[in-house]
């Protein structure tokens, strides 16, 4: 009997695993195998194409070459790659970061105050719009944007091509209203998860909403928000949604970075460019998430 | 003239829940007073209410003869102390003591004159810097005690403020919070599930059940004088003898058994009541010779309680609990004798369950 206790405590212990090193090896290795086939393979592939130049046609499809760090160094002088970081940084400052995530901590915390009912009825329609396909998404916004029957113009009684004259905001617009819903149920189970006593403790001092808001409740949410706000980054910068309402137009007005390297490698079939800009891509969102992972890890010491 | 005034206070939740029935209470100035009941009985909804937390259905409430029923609780001048201290994980105890000052704007240096003194009350001057997860449960309970002691409030309402600490500690705690109510003269409203913190703390107390306040009085009266059955089964650390009974002759007939009426009931108890006999185990002794007032029957089960043990007979059907000295206690399958003392015995009637 003794002995049996003492053999279950050091079972679950880390390091010696119930299983055995290799009955958990063999329980990985499926899933491993196509994290390795379908994700790390083709990751490291890009990377190495990135380093030739490598075309869907022509000579170069036949026999690329290794032509080093040239590709990187095109695209750093190349206006239209620049332009289109530009572009993306203003696709995410304002759809994720003003757009999601503000947009979806208001819902989160007006909802809060009301009755559980109204709540999830709110929360059901908003998931809604988060869990239809893009495609179909993407043709109500066109029917929701166009000229001459549009929604849009006529709630607003005005006449105006929205995706002509105002692509860069109209892809903005469809963004936030595609993606605010994630933002919200991430912020509604941070506030949910706040002890009601450390607001009340804060409304027995007298303090008004906007005081609990700043002192307790943004600071308690701090890590899901720094995890929302990394999340919904990424998300948006590798988001190539918008290329179903404008395909990047007019004139390159919306050509963010992950449409910018579709048009390089699939209709300019220059594979190697394409795979480069994949792989500046990878590093700034490399770049991103670790800086987002000091700040939290520095919140919790 | 009473500090707290709670005027046929009722609230009724979404839903349909009764919490709180046409209470009414009065608690006086300087007052250390326990609300304690079973769980769901509506103590703590009564504390929320006081503190403005929860809003009544309707009812009046005053502190100090003024009506506070629609006040906000931050304009109410009280503090709370809570179950699960309430301390804030991302600022150190210094800044969790400091927060509700600063929230009525304090200048810093009475800010920190009050941290200073609160701190050193409680003994926890050397945890300023540290944040809560770093410190024991007993010293967060008493930085939430801190926290609530700055702000110097006219009322404290403590919401089961010790049942999260472990059994020993719990004991220090009762003593040190009995202590510094003393010395701060501050009327104080405990809720509680626990009879014997409430009875080791409070001045007063209140038991209630369904809503309702089934007895007000000092801890003496609950153990000596429950007021009706549900009281009576409640309150005490070993089950009350509650047995059930018909008045007949001058006498409480009980089965074959028989006891004099208690003294409290001789003149109001009438042949043919339905009644409830109730004494403590504490008040029945073991005898040598069976006789009037005495039930014998053959030991079930006996507890050791430390200083004595409880005893459990079975006299013809009717578990009777008496309890003997430690060393003397009988073994089961004995024949005993118990002894009711015949000062403590209690009388209630069956239908109105109130003592007679």
């Amino acid at each position: 009997m003794k002995s049996k206790t003492v053999k279950g405590s050091r079972a679950a212990r880390p390091g010696n695993s119930v299983l055995g090193k290799g009955a958990a090896t063999a329980f990985l290795s499926p899933s491993l195998l196509f994290i390795g086939v379908f994700l790390l393979v083709p990751a490291f592939w890009t990377l190495f194409l990135g380093l030739t130049d490598y075309k869907l046609v022509g000579i170069e499809a036949l026999n690329p070459s290794f032509i080093g760090l040239d590709n990187f160094a095109k695209a750093l002088q190349d206006p239209q790659f620049l332009s289109s970081l530009k572009l993306t940084i203003v696709y995410v400052l304002g759809s994720a970061i003003f757009g999601q995530a503000l947009l979806g901590f208001i819902l989160a915390w007006v909802l809060n105050e009301l009755s559980p009912r109204v709540r999830s009825a709110v929360e059901l329609i908003v998931i809604f719009s988060w869990i239809v396909p893009g495609s179909v998404v993407a043709f109500l916004w066109f029917a929701f944007y166009n000229k001459e029957e549009g929604t849009l113009n006529a709630i607003l009684g005005v006449n105006i091509d929205w995706l002509l004259d105002y692509p860069m905001l109209s892809i903005i617009i469809f963004n936030i209203w595609r993606g605010t819903a994630f933002s919200m149920l991430l912020f509604s189970a941070a506030i949910a998860s706040i002890p009601k006593s450390h607001i009340e403790v804060a409304r027995v001092a007298g303090a008004s909403k906007m005081q609990q808001l700043r002192n307790i409740v943004l600071p308690s949410a701090r890590s899901y928000i720094l995890t929302n706000l990394l999340l919904i980054t990424l998300w948006t910068f590798n988001d190539f949604g918008p290329y179903l309402l404008t395909g990047g137009g007019p004139g390159g007005q919306t050509q963010i970075l992950p449409i910018f390297i579709y048009d390089s490698a699939l209709r300019y079939l220059d594979f190697g460019y394409g795979s480069a800009i994949a792989a500046i891509m990878l590093l700034l969102n490399l770049i991103l998430s670790l800086i987002v992972l000091r700040m939290s890890k520095k919140g919790k010491k | 003239m009473s500090f707290v005034s709670i005027e046929k206070i009722t609230k009724v939740f979404p839903g349909g829940v009764r919490a709180l029935d046409e209470l009414d209470l009065e608690i006086q100035d300087g007052e250390f007073f326990a609300l304690l009941g079973p769980s769901g009985c509506g103590k703590t909804t009564l504390l929320r209410t006081l503190g403005g937390l929860e809003s009544s259905t309707s009812g009046k409430i005053s502190f100090e003869g003024k009506d506070v029923t629609f006040l906000t609780p931050g304009a109410r001048n009280i503090a709370m102390v809570f179950q699960d201290y309430a301390l804030y994980p991302h600022m150190n105890v210094l800044e969790n003591i400091s927060y509700p000052l600063k929230v009525r704007k304090f200048s810093k240096e009475e800010i920190d004159k009050r941290v200073k003194q609160a701190s050193e009350a409680l003994s926890i001057e050397m945890l300023l810097d540290r944040k809560p997860g770093q410190i024991s449960g007993g010293q967060q309970q008493r930085v939430a005690v801190a926290r609530a002691m700055a702000c110097t409030p006219s009322l404290y309402l403590f919401d089961e403020p010790l049942s999260n600490l472990d059994a020993r500690l719990r004991l220090e705690a009762r003593t040190f919070l009995k202590q510094l109510q003393r010395e701060l003269g501050v009327t104080t409203i405990l809720v509680t599930h626990d009879q014997s913190e409430a009875l080791a703390l409070a001045d007063r107390m209140a038991v209630m059940d369904k809503g309702r306040i089934k007895q007000v009085g000092s801890p003496a009266e609950f153990f000596h004088k429950p007021a009706n059955i549900f009281v009576a089964s409640f309150i005490g650390s070993t089950p009350m003898n509650l047995l059930d009974g018909v008045v007949n002759d001058g006498k409480v007939v009980i089965g074959s058994m028989s006891f004099d009426i208690p003294a409290h009931a001789q003149n109001t108890a009438r042949t043919g009541d339905k009644v409830v006999f109730g004494v403590r185990p504490e008040y029945v002794s073991l005898t040598s010779s069976p006789g009037s007032g005495i039930a014998s029957g053959v030991v079930k089960v006996t507890e050791n309680l430390g200083t004595h043990y409880l005893v459990t007979a079975d006299c013809n059907g009717i578990l009777v609990r008496g309890t003997a000295p430690d060393g003397s206690e009988p073994h089961m399958g004995d024949t005993v004798h118990l002894k009711p003392e015949s000062v403590r015995t209690l009388l209630y009637n069956k239908t109105s369950e109130d003592l007679y």
